[in-house]
């Protein structure tokens, strides 16, 4: 499978990053390699093969079920939460109007 | 006095406990090592303060008699990707310029809890993207290393690319890096020193920007075997903030340390044998089983059937896990913005993450969104992680032949700055012998095995049996006793 520039402008629109004309034909070549390279795997025999979902055997754990069971990560946060935003008002993210 | 800024992590420690130095006078002398190499661009930010703060609490404790932990004294560089509090930390993006962290990594606090301290943030490749550290939005880092008789700057591979060039000349005893797809080993490899990636879980991810969330794992870089045990030691541990975090001991590898590899068979897999690769990688892979065996173990073929779609699949995977991961950056909570005069929301996210993310970033963005869109997610992504089980059956079934693998790490030696920066796929190729063991999640490890015919490092690659550092680590010693390797590269900085 190979993809044009249409379908190049499409993924860029899907994945949020602003293309400009020429950078999108720029990409196609250098996606159309290496999606070309990796169609390779299409020729392994897969057959009943379970796709690995965990590298190492492990369990999800769950933890208590208690207010602030890790007082690092728990809530009571706001300002430390906030302080790197670009635009923080009134406690919030400030994000442009969405709202007509 | 010798200058201390030759000593490694071990003999750090334990001059500091003897008293032989004291930590600041450690620290002293690398923050000045470090200001003196900015023409490395090694660091993204140096922090001499840090450093000297986490010195004189080491001394403070001496004087009063108290414990010094495993890294007491010793001052080390910290990859850029590691969160630390109220410090720029960027992974090397300019979509995290200036982004100060609340909080503290749980691999760096483990550290700044066993005495280490802080000589910067290390430079590294953007969003650790990357196996030349030519894809840093801060620049790129020059090798200390140069090919005989030339003076054109080499790659110190990468991502971990700043640490491996701030470990190899000398301006940190050790640092930290990350391995997803031989971001430890081959940066290791290129510079003449030591990293090992442990198994996946053993270093808690919390607090380390993401970049492939199944393959990431931190680890230790150094001079020596010892050093790397000493530091892998401080940086492990359980996490319950990471959800794959491994709820297993620790194992005092420094203690178990020993190069009798008597009773051990180390594997040599026939399909790492491949085209374009250096002679001078094949015949030090050759000198790498001659020193094994004379410390004792026995060479047996063995055969990873899928180590040539181990890469293809790992290019996929990567990617596809990195565009999920990377969709946290959308100008709202932390970060760049970029909002044009009267731009609406959905403007401002793929404004700010056009102007925000490297070429590189932007490439794996769009290969991980457009596997895992609708239609195409099976043949790619599910077929991909087939193809990872595979690759990891294939170690399994090696296991029942032999302890340990050894190979290569990389194909070539360092390259020069440049040079590949034409096409991907050649830079991909890089990783090829590194990638097999991050899709199995296995410990891995990097040791200098010698210098090619014009003076460039070469490294062997030792891969274990998941929770068998120690195995690894032991094999690795067993090399560094035989192959001396004390070369350093000429201060030209």
């Amino acid at each position: 499978m190979s993809v044009d520039k249409q379908t190049v402008a499409k993924i860029a629109g899907l994945a949020r990053i602003k293309m400009g004309d020429e950078e999108l034909e720029r990409m196609v070549p250098e996606l159309n390699n290496i999606l070309g390279w990796v169609e390779q795997l299409a020729e392994v025999d897969v057959e009943g093969v379970e796709p690995m979902t965990a590298v190492i055997p492990n369990t999800l754990r769950l933890r208590d079920d208690v207010v602030d069971a890790d007082p690092l990560t728990g809530g009571g946060k706001r300002d430390a939460v906030i302080a790197n935003a670009p635009a923080a008002e009134h406690g919030f993210f400030g994000v442009p109007k969405v709202i007509e | 006095m010798t200058d201390l800024t030759n000593l490694g992590v071990k003999a750090i420690r334990d001059g500091v406990k003897a008293g032989d130095f004291t930590a600041r006078e450690v620290a002293e002398g690398f923050n000045t090592a470090v200001a003196e190499a900015a023409s490395l661009n090694a660091f993204i930010v140096a922090t001499p303060e840090s450093a000297l703060k986490a010195a004189d609490a080491t001394d403070a404790k001496r004087a009063a008699g108290e414990d010094l932990g495993a890294m007491g004294g010793v001052p080390i560089g910290m990859k850029d990707l590691f969160a630390s509090h109220g410090v720029q930390t960027t992974a090397a993006s300019h979509i995290l310029e200036g982004f100060k962290p609340e909080y503290e990594s749980t691999v760096s606090q483990n550290l700044w809890n066993a005495g280490a301290g802080m000589l910067g943030k290390l430079n590294l490749d953007q969003f650790a993207m990357g196996s030349s550290n030519e894809t840093s939005a801060f620049g790129n880092v020059s090798s200390p290393w140069r090919k005989e008789g030339t003076n054109a700057a080499m790659s110190p591979g990468g991502s971990s690319g700043g640490s491996s060039t701030a470990v190899a000349a000398r301006i940190a005893p050790a640092a930290t890096g990350t391995d997803t797809g031989g971001s430890i080993r081959q940066p290791a490899a290129f510079t003449g020193i030591c990293g090992i990636k442990p198994t996946y879980g053993r270093c808690s991810r919390w607090g380390v920007v993401a970049f492939a969330s199944s393959l990431d794992q931190a680890g230790p870089m150094a001079r020596s075997v010892e050093d790397c045990a000493i530091m892998l030691g401080a940086m492990a541990g359980f996490d319950p903030k990471d959800a794959t975090s491994l709820q297993m001991e620790v194992p005092d590898w420094e203690a178990a340390l020993s190069s009798d590899l008597k009773g051990k068979k180390v594997g040599i897999p026939t399909e790492y044998r491949m085209e374009g690769t250096d002679q001078a990688i094949l015949d030090s892979w050759e000198q790498g089983k001659a020193w094994l065996k004379d410390a004792g173990a026995e060479i047996v073929d063995i055969s990873l059937p899928h180590t040539k779609y181990a890469l293809p699949a790992y290019y996929i995977i990567a990617p596809a896990e990195a565009s999920s991961n990377l969709a946290r950056y959308d100008g709202v909570r932390y970060g760049l913005r970029d909002l044009p005069e009267g731009a609406g929301l959905q403007d401002m996210y793929a404004e700010t993450r056009a102007a925000g993310f490297g070429d590189e970033v932007k490439r794996r963005i769009l290969i991980g969104t457009y596997v895992l869109s609708a239609g195409f997610y099976d043949a790619y992504y599910t077929q991909a992680q087939k193809v990872r089980a595979l690759v990891s059956q294939d170690f399994e079934k090696a296991w029942a032949k032999c302890d340990l693998i050894l190979a290569p790490t990389t194909p070539t030696a360092s390259f020069p700055l440049g040079s590949l920066n034409d096409d991907p796929l050649t830079m991909y190729l890089n990783d090829v012998f590194a990638v097999p063991a991050s899709l199995a999640g296995l410990p891995a490890m990097s040791v200098p095995a010698g210098l090619n015919p014009n003076g460039l490092p070469l490294g062997l690659q030792l891969v274990g049996k998941a929770f068998d550092e120690q195995m690894v680590l032991n094999a690795g010693l067993a090399i560094q006793e035989r192959a001396g390797f004390t070369h350093a590269p000429e201060k030209w900085w």
